[in-house]
């Protein structure tokens, strides 16, 4: 039986899998409560289909006893009153259940902490926004949360429709050019949750890729406290040539390091890229050899990106790697 | 007047009048249905070869992580020109054809009403075709997906002509569908066989007309899109552009109030070809006739309350995201209804298992996994974990290709030998349909856990550290045992096309009309027209049928009968041949293409469509037109 062995499938995934990316492995709020919907509801489903096919084979095989007269099509008009009735019980059992999962999901507590959101092709920018204005401030691609308390995300996009999914967390949610959106995170355990964008948007939709980074509120404040400093100043002459040629070439044109004259706004913010997991929305992991694979050829690495080509010489290269991997 | 004529005699007076003679002006010129038709289907089957060619350049490409077999600009051509050459170009045409086919024969006429139209219809379609893959051909193939979401594909993101292409095919495709079902309501409504009242119409022709009334209602919906994605893309208007006041979410509302009743387009039609099946080979009179009709017609209506179950994650407000939810399950009764319809005409019949039944056989197991999907996707808080995934690309295969591919396949075993006068291999139906369930259900079921796993789909490729490559690898694989089915059903129909077995008038001793005529039918269809007194005319009188006369021989002439008893009201005449669709779609082809360029074409362009009209148009003084 084709369903029997999906859910036994199903139940092998929940149990065994800590796969970074997955539905079935929900560790936040609203993920846990859809995931008892999405798997009662696969349940339920996959009787209904059981019962359609024992139906079904039965009335193929049983062939002796059909008197064919009167009294089995009065029978049969009475199985299919039946069938309907029960069909509609089902139905309604299930939306019911979808409209409770709806509500529960509402009855998130009050956020304590509120995030913007903007998708571009193809990255992820979040602003951490404050009150205090210079208590804000701006990452890229890695999004960190404290573990146990409701976020905040205000969902906008600067371009085309992209859309915020971090399966184990949420479900998802567009981000639609000219209007807002919120989702509101909450992790119940700490850990690296995967997520990517999920409605198409053009040529590298399948690198568009962020984490979610859920930290004890000690460690959160750490990072959000660092975050919130200008970029490191070189400490080696390899560090330092490479800020001068990041000043000097095109690169600042393009991206912000806070604390020095480099302020474009077209590519994410650099100010602590170093500290960053990974690079390119989740494309390569951030090592100093991957940074500049990346910068010496990003259209290779992830054709149609945004970033250009900047010419540069194996030298300027390792040069500009060391400064980007300093910035912690 | 045929009163006074022998048999023979008077066929020798029909061919005269209705045969289509040889020749290529003549060929073009022709409006016989069933050449017609036959020019759908096959066109409609060389896009299935087309675009199934493209689906598996997909899973070549997703077969591994990282893969760099396409690049993402084409993979997203690719996609694209899949999802459109699929639902446009397969999916509604050949159910279109089917319908061009079988509805005159089933209704007992001897042609559509408005042939010419119907030549012209096939035209505009086949341009629209040709326009989207010769410009794949040019490497300038829509890459936005077959629903073109704006502002990807706007003026702003959307590069070169892309969009304009992809939006244009609409027009000539919706163009096509919108007279194909004038002519279908009028046929149905109009030229009923005498005594074919409403409750004697059979099953596949009540779908056909029910699909006809969706596609009259939806068209205007996608034609008002794919026109202001024109507009907005060539003039600057900026109806999908919020800095300028527009929305981008208007655009999904249009394309989905006419996109998801396009689901139920193809369908339908698929469910009257499985409930004839179905009759068919359990040799009775199919169970809950009445409950069907009034299922399908339920499907019709509530096809249009539910397009914004593919919009639950933009952000609506909740009191709507609930209605949408319900509605979108209570389309679950009437499929519900349907199918244990035909489960209790099965169990009260004594099924025969030719190769038709068991694709139906095959439908119903995979479509009942499709329309549970289906109602999974409906409830809003589970479809924002599901959608945009491939859990959605599963459930909409299951839903197309097992819903409506799997019954198509089986009318194809059915009335081939109807359309052709020999009859397809039951050895290798068998061997095709085992393929194709089985490669189907490989290819497609593990798609829901991939989607499960966290998997978007329109994916040009996926990293190496995500546990997708082992199921991904898994279905390229399966996708090929699929194709290998296909292969097998297209050499069947080829072989039995130049040699399969003689068929004779009847040889699955069906009930309905289309049987009591030879196969194939002569160009005339009928003799005399026969007179209805049952659903099932050849199984309650299996020698011979009633008849009418009167009808006169020396024109193109038919009865026109009412609309709910089909009484006969009138002689009405045919349309003759005519060359003048043909130009008439040729002027269409160059007004619609060139306005792809320029917006002049429009004005420019409808001059010499306004000469080709005249000429269509013009008394010529012929019988025909003369009453
Ligand atoms: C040979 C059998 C088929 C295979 C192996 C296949 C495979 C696929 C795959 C892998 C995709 C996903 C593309 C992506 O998300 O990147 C897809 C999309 C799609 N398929 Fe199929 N398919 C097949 C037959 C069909 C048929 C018969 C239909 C319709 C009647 C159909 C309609 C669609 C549509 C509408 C899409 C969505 C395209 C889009 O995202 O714009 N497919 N198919
Ligand atoms: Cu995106």
């Amino acid at each position: 039986m084709k369903s029997t062995s999906a859910f036994l499938l199903l139940a092998l995934l929940v149990s065994g899998c800590s796969g970074a990316q997955s539905v079935l492995n929900a560790e936040g709020h609203a993920a846990i409560e859809l995931r008892t919907l999405i798997l009662g509801t696969i349940l339920v489903c996959a009787a209904v289909w059981l019962v359609v096919t024992m139906a079904l084979v039965s009335a193929l095989v049983r062939r002796s006893d059909r008197d064919g007269g009167a009294v089995s099509e009065r029978k049969a008009a009475a199985a299919v009153s039946g069938a309907v009735g029960a069909t509609v019980l089902v139905i309604t059992g299930l939306t019911i259940a979808s409209f409770y999962t709806t509500r529960a999901l509402s009855e998130a507590p009050t956020p304590e902490l509120t995030i913007d959101v903007t998708a571009q092709q193809w990255w992820w920018q979040f602003n951490y926004v404050d009150q205090n204005s210079a208590r804000a401030f701006v990452v890229a691609n890695e999004l960190h949360i404290p573990v146990g308390k409701a976020v905040r995300l205000r969902l906008k996009s600067s371009d085309v429709i992209h859309s915020f999914w971090v399966p184990s967390l949420a479900g998802k949610q567009d981000l639609i050019p000219g209007r807002e959106n919120s989702l509101t995170l909450q992790a119940e355990r700490p850990g690296i949750y995967r997520g990517q964008c999920a409605e198409f948007c053009g040529l590298q939709h399948s690198h568009m890729a962020l984490f979610v980074i859920a930290e004890a509120q000690a460690d959160y404040e750490r990072w959000a406290e660092r975050q919130r400093g200008a970029g490191a100043e070189p400490t080696e002459p390899e560090m330092v040539a490479g800020k001068a040629l990041f000043m000097a070439r095109q690169c600042a044109a393009c991206h912000t390091i806070r604390g020095t004259r480099a302020a474009g706004a077209t590519g994410p913010d650099l100010t602590h890229i170093g500290s960053r997991r990974t690079i390119a929305a989740g494309l390569l992991e951030n090592t100093r050899g991957s940074l500049a694979a990346w910068i010496a050829d990003p259209q290779t690495l992830k054709p149609g990106n945004n970033m250009p080509l900047v010419p540069l010489t194996s030298d300027e290269l390792r040069q500009l790697a060391a400064y980007m991997e300093n910035l912690q | 007047m045929d009163d006074g004529l022998d048999d023979a005699e008077l066929e020798r007076h029909l061919l005269q009048r209705w045969e289509t003679p040889h020749g290529v002006w003549n060929a073009l010129a022709t409006v016989d249905h069933k050449i017609i038709a036959r020019r759908y289907l096959v066109t409609a089957f060389v896009f299935l070869i087309l675009g199934g060619l493209l689906a598996v350049a997909m899973r070549i490409q997703l077969a591994q992580p990282e893969a760099r077999i396409l690049d993402p600009d084409r993979y997203n051509q690719i996609f694209t020109m899949h999802g459109s050459t699929m639902m446009f170009l397969f999916a509604v045409p050949v159910m279109e054809a089917m319908a061009i086919y079988l509805v005159p024969l089933m209704v007992g006429t001897r042609n559509i009403a408005f042939p010419r139209l119907n030549a012209y219809s096939y035209w505009i379609i086949l341009v629209g075709g040709l326009l989207l893959w010769i410009s794949f051909a040019l490497d300038a193939a829509p890459d936005v997906g077959w629903f073109a979401y704006v502002p990807l594909s706007g003026p702003e993101y959307g590069s070169g002509k892309r969009a304009d292409i992809w939006a244009q095919m609409i027009t000539f495709t919706e163009l096509s569908a919108l007279a194909v079902a004038v002519e279908i309501v009028v046929t149905v409504f109009k030229q009923r066989a005498p005594g074919m009242s409403l409750d004697r119409i059979p099953l596949l022709v009540w779908s056909m007309l029910v699909m006809a009334f969706i596609v009259i209602m939806a068209m205007p919906a996608i034609m008002f899109a794919s026109s202001t994605l024109i507009l907005d893309r060539l003039v600057e208007t900026q109806f999908y552009n919020p800095a300028a006041g527009g929305d981008v979410l208007l655009w999904q509302h249009v394309f989905w109030f006419f996109g998801h009743p396009e689901v139920y387009i193809i369908f339908l039609p698929a469910a009257g070809m499985a409930s004839t099946i179905v009759a068919t080979f359990s040799r009775r009179t199919i169970f809950g006739y009445l409950p069907l009709v009034m299922a399908f017609i339920a499907t019709g209506v509530l096809a249009f309350g539910l397009w914004v179950h593919h919009m639950f994650v933009v952000g609506l407000p909740r009191l709507g995201e609930g209605f949408f939810t319900a509605s979108s399950m209570a389309i679950a009764v009437p499929a519900g209804i349907q199918i244990f319809c035909w489960l209790a005409t099965l169990w009260l019949g004594r099924p025969v298992f030719a190769t038709p039944l068991l694709f139906v056989i095959g439908f119903i197991v995979t479509f009942v996994i499709g329309g549970l999907t289906g109602v999974m996707v409906a409830s809003v808080p589970f479809d924002t974990q599901v959608h945009d995934t491939y859990f959605v690309v599963a459930h909409f295969h299951y839903v197309l290709v097992g819903g409506a591919v799997f019954p198509l396949l089986g009318a194809i075993y059915y009335w081939f030998p109807k359309m052709t006068g020999r009859m397809m291999s039951e050895r290798l139906g068998r061997w095709a349909f085992g393929l194709i369930f089985l490669g189907f259900n490989l290819t497609f079921f593990p798609m829901h856990i991939l989607g499960l796993l966290g998997m978007p789909r329109r994916v040009y490729t996926y990293q190496p550290e995500l546990p997708w490559a082992g199921l991904n690898l898994f279905i390229s694989l399966s996708a090929l045992l699929l194709v290998s089915g296909f292969v097998v059903f297209f050499i069947d129909v080829l072989r039995a096309w130049r040699s399969g077995e003689p068929a004779g008038p009847n040889p699955w001793k069906a009930g309905t009309l289309e049987w009591a005529t030879s196969s194939p039918p002569p160009a005339y269809n009928f003799r005399r027209i026969p007179v209805v007194d049952a659903c099932n005319p050849l199984w309650v009188h299996p020698d011979e049928l009633a008849v009418t006369t009167g009808l006169r021989v020396d024109r193109r002439e038919l009865i026109a009968s009412s609309v709910v008893e089909a009484l006969p009201q009138a002689r009405e005449s045919s349309p003759r041949d005519s060359i003048w669709p043909f130009w008439a779609a040729i002027a269409t082809s160059i007004m619609l293409i060139g306005s792809i360029f320029t917006p002049w074409a429009v004005v420019w362009g409808s001059i010499p469509i306004a000469v080709t009209l005249i000429g269509w148009f013009w008394p010529k003084g012929t019988a025909e037109d003369t009453s």
